[in-house]
């Protein structure tokens, strides 16, 4: 059962980094007990490939930084996008065409991808950030509407068909990446930057008051932020993140499609976050996993999948609103808090 | 029979989520009776009449109104049993006209005032139907809220802070206008700030501090308790 | 042959006329989001997906009843309104006290499983609707032939509209739901029993997108993502008109079809992207739609 081995890998690795979320200060044994935690998470990702198919875990690498970058809009900032595909898929356009027509180095492509969204995000972010709560939602939808159109009917992005094609390129002239060990170490490198850079954000004063502005927008305002340029900021990084995602993903499966740029593809990006956790540093990575492997397992057998997405949208709004992760951590905090 | 307890409330606590503000409190209202609740700034007065309405979160005790028990009753039902509500800050619609402000809540018992007594009751009303509600002055506003409700045919009235924001000249009709109501045989429960304005009209009074009742003092008494009651609202 | 500003007359009021149907769905739809959102502050994401029930549903009574178009025009919405009361009364009564946002999340789980499973039964392919007897063939108006049913469908939804319209702004009824949007907990304490009141106008919202539904059958075929791609749009309708008036929401519906019929005649590549510029351009020049205020 090689699925099984990832949901504990990805688990360990969750564990690892949740107690850094309390405040809290650590004692010295829950500093050991993390860095050890972290090390197995990471010897785990790094030997995942023996064990799994590169691609299927490359997949949700790619789908879980996608996911992370999402929830540090809705999870820190408290901003529903529901037009992130447009980033994914839009730099999975880009990134291709460079690859593939350019000629570009990956890495190059996928930062080009990644500057795209960014781009992208500002513009939207600009618009969206002027209205509150469910209009936002609203305008980031109707937005990427506006990419998928645009896609359907540009003459590069090759309508119907996709980018197809797109070569892996050697990595830095040097590193061949159609070999699938050096393909997936670039991914996991890929995912694990954009995941620290999330880790670090999240953490730092900037972070702080992005929570403060999802906890009470008017009481930050008072206290002289200027909660636009904040909400602005974490929309652009959001943006260019999940492009980075998408780039990625683009390089391994060799394809740009119209199916990374639909609305269906940023409501399955909610459901990752909202199942695997929205707030938790590592809810998104479990829910992405989930998700994945139920694409993987449900393409076998005759179920519709969006019934079954449907349902389980429904499922974890009505009664598992914590998530997989928040659950856990939930739990974890709620035992030492009944002895006081 | 002018001694029967018409509201009766025993042992009332009430929550907002998690804060517990009513502390077991106890009174009683009896028929054609016009009783004020008073006190200091989150006393619990006003807690007091949305508990009896049921629009607070939780109550535990007893809320009852000629013998039947409010607590654990649907809250449109409680208005049916003949209670009207005129809430702080007046809840006038702006959305709505004054008409349709004065016609919205349904007529619950027979024997409720027509429009024509109502207007002449308060005649600032006549002739403003159209006007929304939310343009008329604070003054005509509370007079609204007061009159939407004499329509209903409701014998128990729950007036909050009649008087909050008004110059001296309204609050002078408002008081013409509930001694009326009392002539009619309306039975009030009302939160006021204003001590003077309820000494005017009140037959008793009950002092409430930190959500519990302290004191009980019949008008006729008032003289004699002035300087407790002075000590009580801080005044 | 006749043309206006070097455009074909025929063409340019073909597809205005078109433009005009469209934008009778999108005022039809943004319509009953508007009254769903005024009383449930909900955003109902499903709204396209009963757009589709009701056509699915006009579709099935006549393949399988031989229930034909005017029934179905009264049955198809009835039972669209009695799906949403259901999910309505078991699901989304849950949700009230907590952040809107689950309320959009939720319908739109329920919007994946309504169009995952019609899309399951009956595939992705269309299946043609035919129109009632009563209303083929057309009208020469001399500068353009106008269909009958496509003058039929333009006629009902602005009754429909209207009618919603005056329902609301001028009716006891009316008036009980513009005060229980506005401040719930008093109502209630009138004595008016609000959660009722609420289903209702959850049910009647929906009604409006499937009466929608059995309209559009005829003209576009009946098919399980018909109301997919159409929520998105009618979702920019709604904030460019803003919520906050009803009569807002049917003019902006109808202007944004027209528009967006010329737009087919004038630069075809952009029709299916105007509605959304001109929500951005909204955006930047009036924040809160142009018959909104912010709540």
């Amino acid at each position: 059962m090689p699925d099984t081995t990832t949901t504990s890998a990805v688990s360990s690795a969750a564990t690892a980094v949740l107690p850094g979320r309390a405040a809290a200060p650590g004692t010295d044994r829950d500093r050991t007990v993390r860095i050890a935690l972290i090390v197995l998470g990471l010897s785990a990702a790094a030997a995942a490939p023996f064990v799994l198919y590169p691609v299927f875990v490359m997949k949700v690498l790619c789908f879980a930084l996608f996911a992370c970058a999402f929830n540090l809009l809705i999870g820190y900032a408290g901003l529903l996008s529901f037009g992130h595909a447009a980033f994914f898929g839009g730099a999975a356009y880009v990134t291709a065409h460079a690859a593939k027509v350019w000629g570009l180095d990956p890495a190059l492509s996928i930062l080009l991808g990644t500057g795209f969204a960014g781009l992208l995000g500002l513009v939207f972010g600009a618009l969206a950030i002027r209205r509150q709560g469910i209009y936002f939602a609203m305008i980031t939808l109707a937005l990427s509407q506006m990419i998928f159109f645009l896609a359907l009917q540009m003459p590069f992005t090759g309508g119907e068909d996709g980018i197809q094609g797109v070569p892996r390129g050697m990595l830095f002239g040097v590193i061949d990446l159609n070999r699938p060990l050096a393909m997936y170490y670039f991914v996991l490198a890929v995912f694990l930057a954009g995941f620290v850079l999330i880790w670090r954000t999240v953490h730092s004063p900037f972070g702080q008051v992005l929570k403060a502005i999802r906890e009470n927008e008017a009481r930050a305002v008072s206290l002289g932020y200027r909660t636009e340029r904040y909400k602005l900021l974490a929309f652009v990084l959001s943006a260019a993140l999940a492009g980075m995602a998408g780039g990625t993903k683009a390089l391994v499966f060799q394809l740009a499609s119209l199916t990374d740029v639909t609305w269906q593809m940023s409501g399955e990006v909610v459901l990752m976050t909202l199942l695997g956790g929205m707030g938790t540093l590592l809810g998104p990575v479990v829910g992405a996993a989930f998700v994945v492997m139920l694409g993987n397992y449900l393409a076998a057998t005759s179920l519709p999948v969006p019934v079954v997405i449907g349902a389980i949208f429904v499922v974890c709004v009505l009664v598992f609103r914590r998530g997989i992760v928040g659950e856990l951590a939930h739990r974890l905090r709620s035992r030492p808090s009944r002895d006081r | 029979m002018p001694d029967a307890a018409m509201l009766e409330i025993v042992d009332l606590h009430a929550f907002y989520g998690e804060s517990h503000v009513l502390h077991g409190i106890g009174l009683e209202v009896r028929q054609g009776e016009v009783v004020t609740l008073l006190g200091r700034n989150g006393a619990g007065k006003t807690t007091t009449l949305r508990a009896v309405m049921g629009i607070v979160g939780k109550r535990t005790g007893s809320i009852r109104l000629r013998g039947t028990e409010l607590i654990g009753m649907a809250q449109h039902r409680v208005a049916r049993l003949g209670i009207g509500y005129v809430p702080e800050e007046r809840g006038i619609f702006s959305s709505l006209s004054v008409d349709e402000n004065l016609t919205l809540p349904p007529v619950v018992k027979p024997g409720g005032m027509t429009l024509a007594q109502i207007h002449e009751l308060f005649p600032n009303l006549a002739g403003r139907g159209s006007t929304q509600g939310t343009r008329l002055s604070g003054g005509e506003q509370q007079m609204l809220a007061v009159a939407r409700i004499l329509r209903t045919g409701a014998d128990l009235i729950l007036l909050d802070e009649p008087t909050e924001g008004l110059a001296p000249v309204i609050i002078e009709q408002i008081g013409r206008a509930v001694r009326a109501l009392k002539r009619r045989g309306f039975t009030i429960l009302m939160v006021e700030q204003n001590f003077r304005f309820a000494a005017t009209i009140a037959d008793r009074h009950y002092v409430m501090e930190e959500g519990h009742v302290v004191d009980m003092i019949p008008n006729d008494r008032l003289a004699e308790n002035t300087g407790k009651l002075h000590a009580y609202l801080g005044v | 042959m006749v043309t206006l500003f070097g455009i074909p007359a025929q063409a340019l009021f073909g597809q205005l006329l078109l433009g005009l149907i469209n934008g009778s769905f999108y005022a039809l739809l943004s319509l009953g989001l508007a009254v769903i959102f005024g009383m449930l502050n909900v955003i109902n994401f499903a709204h396209g997906a009963f757009y589709m029930v009701g056509a699915f549903t006009a579709w099935l009574m006549l393949q399988h009843l031989g229930i034909g178009y005017w029934p179905a025009l009264l049955l198809a919405p009835l039972v669209v309104g009695l799906l949403g009361i259901v999910l309505e009364k078991t699901m989304l009564s849950r949700l009230y006290k907590l952040d809107h946002l689950y309320g959009l999340l939720l319908t739109f789980g329920v919007a994946l499983m309504l169009e995952g499973g019609f899309r399951h039964w009956f595939g992705v392919s269309g299946m043609p609707y035919p129109i009632p007897a009563e209303l083929r063939g057309g009208q020469n108006l001399g500068f353009m032939f106008l269909p009958n049913y496509r003058g039929w469908v333009v006629i009902a939804s602005l009754v429909v509209c209207l009618g919603t319209w005056y329902a609301i702004e001028r009716t006891r009824l009316g008036a009980y739901l513009r005060a229980a949007t506005e401040n719930p907990v008093l109502v209630q304490a009138f004595g008016i029993n609000v959660p009722v009141m609420v289903t209702a106008t959850y049910g009647f919202g929906v009604a409006l997108a499937g009466l929608a539904g059995v309209l559009a059958a005829p003209i576009y075929q009946v098919n399980p993502l018909m109301g997919s791609n159409l929520i998105v749009i009618v979702f920019a309708v709604v904030v460019i008109g803003g919520m906050g008036s009803i009569l807002g929401a049917i003019v902006t519906g109808l202007g944004l079809g027209l528009l967006e019929g010329l737009t087919k005649v004038v630069y075809p590549e952009a029709s299916s992207i105007v509605v959304f510029v001109i929500m951005a351009i909204v955006l930047l020049i009036k924040p809160a739609g142009l018959f909104g205020r912010e709540r």
